[in-house]
């Protein structure tokens, strides 16, 4: 096998990373094969650590087959550079379920790029991503839905929401929809905001130090992400590692 | 208890207030009424330290302590509370996670000791119980999905876990349907009717005043007080209007 060439902002999927970063550490590890057999289900929970110049860079490659489910649920967190993908192939009737949350802060690039083919009828997928940024932090949501021309009574979803912190941070939600199918439901939303200031007040009103108010608002941001997490000690042991990260840029 | 001298306040460069002075002593519950406009919510957004709302002139103290120099969450630490005429909502936090945190933070300030969770639990049950809340509404997140009535018994609720000594309830009667207001009134009565606590209510109308019996009323026109008295102005007030007496 020849190793990729190194990826360059000319190409859509890259256009938003650290491409210095990137060259630091490539090649990177061919993707990590995930077969999902008809009927079954599988959950995998990502949570890269790296130090501050540390570089993550992580590719799925998904296959669910009939009937089969499986979901992601992803707190990309470290690293100069952590960068998710994955690559899902839905069979007839089968689900792909994400939920991500990125908080970064300092000059942070944290990404999470998905595609999602629906290459059979009746199969759905749903994704959630929240992004929290403060300082100079990048985030980016590359999200593709193709349905291909047979894949009708495909329902796709995708819910992209970011709160940026300080006016210096930057957050990309791009979902990008390829449709050949005719009876197909394709919802996507994308917002980037800040912390609602009504709220603010009103907690602290009630006594919340500031910066205590803005975690208990940003955690129940990110917790967005998690709520189809089922269990619950995982979904708690994430929520933990999201509200340690946000503290820490508060 | 908490003393307003000459308060002049601004919001977006436009004088709201203009020399607003109060007085009010421990025990007692005082009636800010006035016509729409008059200033009535900014004096509370400037008393609870809402961003935006500029001091220009003038003091205003709590037990002696100067509110004006301190964050929104000192004062709340201080012993001030403000019922909100629109409650937030807030998805996703508790209703019973924010206030126990709120709660807690409260007593850390002052050198008390945090409640425990069994603790809290039992207050804020004693509480919801005492003003008609159910405790499932408590466990949800704060004021999503609450009716109007529900938003203002929530107010009360958390007034009464918190237990404040200085209560700012600004329009906490209006949008309640008559038995709401004798639950809410009674609340007012039971949490804040005590010789070490003090009470502003801030209203339109009369009907709050039969269940929660002011010792002062005072007209608030032009973001300045006009006119003050004893109970008897709040029914001069209803029965003349506002123009008369404001005037």
């Amino acid at each position: 096998m020849t190793a990729l060439a190194l990826p360059t902002a000319r190409q859509e999927a890259w256009r938003y990373s650290d491409l210095e970063a990137v060259a630091a550490v490539w090649p990177v590890p061919p993707a990590e094969r995930i077969n999902v057999a008809a009927g079954e289900s599988a959950v995998r929970i990502v949570a890269p650590q790296a130090g501050a110049d540390g570089v993550v860079i992580a590719d799925y490659a998904v296959d669910i087959a009939a009937g089969g489910t499986c979901a992601f649920f992803i707190l990309n967190i470290a690293g100069r550079l952590g960068r998710i993908a994955i690559d899902v192939t839905l069979h007839d009737g089968a689900h792909f379920e994400l939920g991500g949350a990125i908080v970064g802060g300092a000059g942070q690039t944290l990404e999470i790029v998905t595609t999602v083919n629906h290459v059979e009828p009746n199969a759905t997928s749903n994704q959630v991503v929240r992004s929290v940024l403060a300082g100079t932090a990048t985030s980016s949501f590359l999200g593709k839905v193709a349905v291909a021309r047979d894949a009708q009574k495909t329902d796709a979803s995708q819910s992209v929401k970011a709160m940026l912190l300080d006016r210096t941070a930057t957050a990309n939600a791009k979902p990008e929809l390829e449709i050949f199918a005719d009876d197909v439901k394709c919802a996507h939303g994308a917002t980037v905001g800040e912390l609602d200031r009504q709220a603010l007040f009103y907690l602290e009103s009630r006594g919340l130090p500031p910066a205590e108010a803005k975690a208990l608002l940003l955690q129940a941001f990110v917790a967005g992400a998690f709520v189809a997490l089922e269990d619950d000690g995982a979904r708690a042991d994430l929520e933990a590692k999201a509200l340690a990260a946000l503290e820490a840029l508060l | 208890m908490l003393q307003i001298n000459n308060l002049h306040a601004e919001v977006d460069g436009k004088p709201i207030l203009k020399g607003l002075s109060l007085s009010i002593n421990a025990g007692e519950v005082h009636a800010i009424m006035g016509p729409n406009g008059a200033g009535k919510s900014t004096l509370s957004y400037v008393l609870a330290g809402r961003p935006g709302y500029e001091v220009t002139e003038g003091t205003a103290t709590l037990d002696g302590q100067d509110l004006l120099a301190l964050d929104p969450h000192e004062r709340a630490a201080a012993g001030l509370f403000l019922g909100f005429q629109y409650p937030v909502e807030i998805p996703g936090v508790s209703n019973l996670q924010f206030l126990r945190t709120a709660l807690n933070a409260q007593r850390k300030s002052r050198g008390e000791a945090e409640l425990s969770g069994a603790e809290f639990l039992k207050v804020a049950r004693a509480q919801a119980q005492a003003l008609g809340l159910d405790m499932e509404m408590l466990k949800r997140p704060v004021n999503v999905g609450f009716s109007g009535g529900e938003k203002k018994r929530n107010e009360m609720v958390q007034m009464g876990i918190i237990d404040p000594k200085m209560a700012i309830l600004d329009e906490t009667d209006s949008g309640l349907d008559i038995d709401a207001l004798r639950v809410i009134g009674d609340g007012i009565n039971r949490i804040m009717r005590k010789d070490d606590k003090a009470v502003l209510l801030i209203t339109h109308y009369q009907r709050l005043l039969d269940y929660v019996r002011p010792d002062f009323v005072h007209v608030l026109a032009n973001g300045r007080i006009v006119r003050s008295g004893g109970p008897e102005l709040a029914l001069e007030l209803e029965r003349e209007g506002y123009g008369a007496i404001a005037a």
